[in-house]
């Protein structure tokens, strides 16, 4: 059978491509995952859409267009993931996202698209993915087979992530190609020049850092921590994020993000909330800070928030507002957008870094 | 106690009457100017949507007045104004206030969070008294809104640039200085008879012009630097998509009694072709009602949001197809606290110039063409 299946690399990829991945070869199709971001899918998504819209939305155009461009791949799957929990949403622009690209780019391949919404319970939820199923000619049974295993493959991703690896490391150990050395991520490097940037080797930019070994058995020399928190298509896209993880960990910093924290405790840590948050990503985010606050266990925290995002701009105002109210521990900021000069947030990066050793030296 | 909360248009009429019947002591905010919007923008997340911080700037103008008690609406999401209360408290407790919060949820089928807080916010009061309160601001409402709505079809044919508007803030202040059904009634028809009898064009076609939205930038004049006047006194009808009362009637009321659906679902209807499922705030409203004036027949939309609402950048996404598709011009207006009135003034007189030449093109009026149009935007 030949049908091949483009997954834009963007947005949920880092959370759910492992699940996506499998189901769609367990129903005999190929599939096709974009090229890391570059600032050619940058500029194509930027062109794409209205200014307003958020960098990682920007950036699904890109992923998109850079599939369609190909013409290898017969469907884009561009699921609208309205919910995936009870009484609560990713975000409003997912829940038109399939709905955006058809209107902003044409001509386009076929959407594979299905409607994910748990918000109300999961009535619906099975007749979605055997419409998914029967869109690529497979039978409910298979389809529920696919789904199961796909499922189990999902626990395997999210346990690899709970063990302190990033989405990329946990595929890649997962025997899941992703791709990357195919791209190149940092910005500044123009598409395919894999030159190195600010003396750091290109290959441990895109490896995750040289340190990666080390910073997953528990860091390297003075075993400072630091939380990156953030949407995880702005913090684990290294263009988006101009590869901060990578940076820290080359300087010998343990990265934790809140998909390394185990959910139950993001969720149990979010409760102190007076309301409940309706973002689910916001969520764990939050609840990952609270259990910073309270629990400790790192030496800062960094919160990288995508130009105007919206939940951002409320999950990462009640963050900072906490962290300085317990003065838990020293708390950055990191607002990136399209044009975003890589220097300066290196710069800030250092300095933030520095000003920890220097706190903990005294 | 005295309560305050924050404005939102003409919302402050019916809210006064509301809590005041309900025996609270009420302090509505000054309104909304540039220095709420500089407190506001100060304390606020730099990236919230634009109501948070005029909010924001609003409760602290009142506590200045001696507020100490805030009322404000809850949600359920995914838009952020669900959560505004929450961070508002947050950021008002950090300045150091002392105040009480009482924030409104949706009641989603459930009413006794909603009683709960209600009897928190207005104590012990009877039950001829609550039917009395929501009596008198209901027909505030109904009276702020069809003066609203008499003023923006009148405005565009007036003889001398700014009657209407003078009558229209006349009428609001007798209905607000109104306190039994009674009186509220003969304001309302004063009010209707003032505006209708201001001197007016004969003879003239105006533009008709739908303005579509995030409901507060639409609702509130000083956010969106006036543009239904700007339009009106343009010499164009405007028609707004969202009315109060009719949003109230759609979310609370359907809320409670399962009823008054209709109106979203012909909404969703037409909005279908473009986008398929609910984004949250007023997205699917936007689409669904730009295709609704375009169908109607109306020459232009204007589509007005606040900068990074994610809700209207779904809408403001699909727009331009609908445009094409239906041939109706749309222009999306972001507002945040930079914008000028100059600025938005120029595009509002460049989108009007580019709707009377359509017409005029499309000649679909028989005689009424152009010139008459052209004559409306130059009077200023």
């Amino acid at each position: 059978m030949g049908v091949t299946v483009g997954v834009p690399r963007a947005l949920l990829y880092y959370l759910y491509y492992p699940m996506w991945h499998t189901f769609f070869e367990e129903l005999g199709a190929g599939v096709v995952v974009s090229k890391a971001t570059n600032k050619r899918i940058l500029d194509l998504g930027v062109k794409a859409t209205v200014d307003e819209a958020c960098l990682p939305v920007k950036v699904f155009h890109g992923h998109v267009l850079d599939l369609a461009e190909d013409g290898d791949v017969d469907f884009i799957f561009i699921p609208r993931i309205v919910s995936t929990e009870r009484r609560a949403y990713i975000c409003p622009k997912f829940m038109g996202l399939p709905d955006m690209v058809r209107n902003n780019i044409r001509p386009l391949p076929p959407i594979l698209d299905t409607c994910i919404d748990l918000s109300k319970g999961d009535a619906g939820y099975w007749r979605a993915i055997f419409d998914l199923g029967r869109q690529l000619g497979a039978r409910p049974s298979r389809v529920r087979k696919a789904y199961n295993l796909a499922v189990s493959r999902l626990k395997e991703f999210d346990r690899a992530l709970e063990a302190g690896r990033l989405p990329d490391e946990a595929m890649h150990s997962m025997g899941l190609e992703t791709g990357i050395v195919t791209g190149t991520g940092t910005r500044g490097a123009g598409a395919g020049s894999p030159a190195p940037q600010n003396g750091l080797p290109q290959d441990s930019l895109l490896r995750g850092g040289r340190a990666e070994a080390e910073a997953a058995a528990g860091g390297d020399g003075d075993g400072l921590s630091i939380a990156v928190l953030g949407h995880p298509y702005n913090t684990y896209d290294n263009y988006i994020s101009m590869s901060i993880i990578p940076r820290l960990r080359d300087m010998g910093v343990r990265v934790v993000t809140a998909e390394m924290i185990p959910e139950e405790i993001t969720e149990a840590a979010s409760q102190r909330l007076r309301k409940r948050l309706f973002w689910t990503l916001g969520r764990r985010l939050l609840g990952a800070a609270l259990h910073f606050i309270e629990n400790g266990g790192i030496d800062g925290c960094l919160y990288v928030s995508s130009f105007g995002c919206g939940p951002d701009s409320l999950v990462g105002e009640l963050i900072e507002r906490r962290v300085k109210r317990e003065g838990a521990f020293p708390f950055m900021m990191v607002t990136i957008d399209e044009q975003t000069g890589e220097a300066g947030v290196v710069t800030r990066l250092e300095a933030f870094v520095d000003m920890i050793r220097r706190g903990r030296a005294v | 106690m005295k309560v305050t909360f924050p404005h939102m248009g003409n919302l402050y009429i019916p809210l006064r009457a509301l809590f005041e019947n309900l025996g609270l002591t009420v302090i509505v905010p000054p309104k909304s100017s540039k220095r709420t919007l500089t407190l506001g923008t100060r304390n606020s997340p730099e990236f919230a949507c634009l109501p948070l911080k005029v909010n924001v700037g609003n409760f602290i103008e009142a506590f200045e007045l001696g507020a100490d008690a805030v009322v404000m609406a809850g949600g359920v999401g995914p838009c952020r104004f669900g959560y505004y209360g929450e961070v508002e408290r947050e950021i008002l407790e950090d300045l150091g206030y002392n105040f009480e919060m009482f924030i409104i949820e949706p009641p989603q089928g459930r009413f006794r969070e909603v009683l709960h807080e209600l009897g928190r916010l207005v104590g012990r009061v009877t039950a001829s008294q609550v039917i009395h309160a929501v009596r008198i601001a209901w027909e505030k409402l109904s009276s702020v809104e069809a003066l609203e709505r008499l003023a923006a079809k009148v405005r565009a044919r007036e003889l001398q640039k700014g009657s209407v508007t003078k009558a229209l803030a006349q009428a609001l202040k007798d209905i607000d200085k109104a306190e039994t059904l009674g009186e509220i009634r003969t304001a309302r028809l004063d009010g209707l008879s003032t505006i209708s009898g201001v001197p007016q064009r004969e003879d003239y076609t105006p533009l008709r012009v739908g303005i579509v939205g995030e409901i507060y930038v639409v609702l509130e004049p000083f956010v969106n630097l006036d543009v239904e006047r700007e339009l009106g006194e343009m010499g164009v009808e405007v028609e707004r998509s969202i009315y109060l009362g009719d949003w109230i009637g759609l979310h609370v009321i359907k809320d409670m009694l399962r009823f008054g659906r209709g109106s979203l679902k012909r909404v969703k209807r037409l909005a279908s072709p473009y986008l398929q499922h609910f984004v949250g705030g007023h997205g699917i409203e936007s689409v669904g009602h730009s295709v609704e004036y375009a169908r109607k027949g109306f020459d232009g939309v204007v589509h007005l949001a606040p900068f990074t609402c994610m809700p209207e950048i779904v809408a403001e996404s699909i727009l331009p197809r609908v445009s094409k598709d239906l041939d109706i011009p749309i222009m999306s207006l972001i507002f945040d606290e930079h914008s000028a009135d100059t600025g938005v003034v120029t595009r509002l007189e460049a989108f009007v110039d580019l709707i009377s030449r359509r017409r005029s093109r499309l000649g679909n009026l028989g005689k009424d063409t152009g010139d008459v149009s052209y004559a409306g935007l130059y009077r200023r």
